[in-house]
């Protein structure tokens, strides 16, 4: 099977962008019958369901610009974890709910100018998804927003608890805006995501009394395939059907 | 991932045009055909009250191509209502079928027709208010919405998420019942 590195820079980049939904889609659905409230078993399950719809269209995508007969299940099922390109946010473990929704916060609200800055794209599926996920991806910012504030303005122990979260999940955050293959006209340059991002970011953290953090570490690696130790646990169990009955139909 | 999709084929394999439909219709009939599908979350809605059907050719090659757009790109139903809308154009009398997912112009709410918004509402779903008001800025705006049961503007959002995709979960002050909510898109 072919390495990530021989991509063309137009497959590897919805490949990233996919895995990076695909993978939050997962974590997210760790969540259903043990959230603490029924609401939000229903409300992380979909979240996580508009995210893996995001990742069907972008593997697909992806399998098709590559040109070599991979399908959107051959490339979630039958990669390992080093050809996976998602930014390490998005795999790491979903600690308690104030983690879940510190990370929900962060990483919707970078989709949200990802999909914005597509929709501009001239590449037809890339603006054609960006229509449809920024609508939906709206929802998700709003719903962690509407958390963030709840727990970051409540209680001393509900503040403790959501600054905690930041905290465990700001190294995480640089590696979203990280240089990418330029793909001009096409592409969104991360870089340029990060100002907007940032001013939401403050807003809601002000309003929720709680502050940036500034790690003193960051993560690196993600979208060259370097992964935390969580990402082969996370595939196992993904992974585990598909790959005991290959090929497999029902 | 296709599940649905599959079983929706079974049922896609047994319907065979008979003798008298042969001859290929003309594209208002098969239109009609495939806008007549009922939505199968909502079987209340057809897939014209949702505007999702957005467009039928008849091929150079003589095969209709239909035109399907999601409501959500995640949504489920998708690959069961290209089947459903596949048996239907066969059972119309078209021979050979292509179902064509198209994600742009993204599906809004506001291509609900006035009968489809009408229906929702005896069903006991509160109909989509206009899109236009729905996102933009940092704060979501939740316009009141209507009780379907009793009428009343009186209501709570109780969450944004609700048993699909499409739809949020309220309750209503004044008779006490919860009810779906359509989120407008």
């Amino acid at each position: 099977m072919t390495g990530v590195r021989t991509l063309l820079p137009l497959a590897a980049y919805a490949l990233a962008l996919g895995d990076d939904a695909l993978i939050l889609a997962q974590r997210l659905g760790e969540w259903v019958a043990r959230a603490p409230q029924i609401e939000e078993d229903v409300a992380l399950a979909n979240i996580a369901l508009d995210l893996l719809g995001q990742a069907r269209t972008l593997l697909s995508y992806a399998g098709e610009v590559e040109g070599a007969g991979r399908d959107e299940d051959d490339l979630a099922y039958q990669r390992d974890d080093r050809d996976f390109r998602n930014v390490q946010l998005v795999e790491i473990p979903n600690g308690d709910f104030a983690v879940t929704m510190a990370r929900q916060l962060v990483f919707s609200a970078y989709q949200y100018e990802l999909y914005t800055a597509l929709l501009t794209s001239a590449d037809p599926t890339l603006a054609g998804l960006a229509g449809k996920a920024v609508k939906e991806v709206a929802y998700h910012r709003d719903h962690a927003t509407q958390w963030v504030l709840r727990l970051g303005d409540g209680t001393d122990l509900s503040h403790a608890r959501m600054q905690a979260g930041l905290d465990q999940v700001w190294p995480y955050t640089d590696e979203l805006f990280d240089p990418a293959d330029q793909l001009p006209g096409v592409a969104a340059d991360p870089a340029a995501l990060r100002p907007a991002w940032q001013r939401y970011i403050t807003e809601v953290l002000s309003e929720a009394t709680c502050h940036q953090p500034e790690p003193r570490w960051r993560s690196r690696g993600g979208r060259d395939g370097l992964h935390t130790e969580h990402l082969g646990h996370l595939l196992a169990e993904m992974q585990h059907l598909n790959r005991s009955h290959p090929g497999a139909t029902w | 991932m296709s599940d649905a999709a599959r079983t929706a084929s079974a049922a896609e394999n047994r319907a065979t045009p008979t003798a008298e439909n042969r001859a290929t219709p003309d594209r208002a009939t098969l239109l009609a055909a495939a806008r007549a599908v009922p939505d199968p979350e909502l079987p209340v809605l057809t897939l014209g009250d949702l505007g999702v059907i957005r467009d039928l050719r008849i091929a150079g090659d003589g095969a209709v191509e239909v035109d399907l757009t999601p409501t959500y790109t995640g949504c489920p139903a998708t690959a069961v209502i290209a089947a459903d809308v596949r048996v239907a154009l066969r059972r119309a009398g078209a021979d050979q079928v292509r179902v064509r997912t198209v994600l742009a112009p993204a599906w809004t709410t506001d291509w609900m027709s006035d009968s489809g918004q009408r229906k929702l509402r005896e069903y006991g779903i509160a109909p989509p208010g206009p899109a236009a008001h729905a996102a933009e800025g940092p704060v979501m705006l939740a316009f009141s919405v209507r009780c379907p049961h009793c009428g009343s503007a009186d209501t709570r959002e109780v969450s944004r998420f609700g048993s699909t995709p499409c739809k949020a979960l309220w309750t209503c002050r004044s008779c006490a019942e919860p009810f779906d909510s359509f989120k407008a898109i």
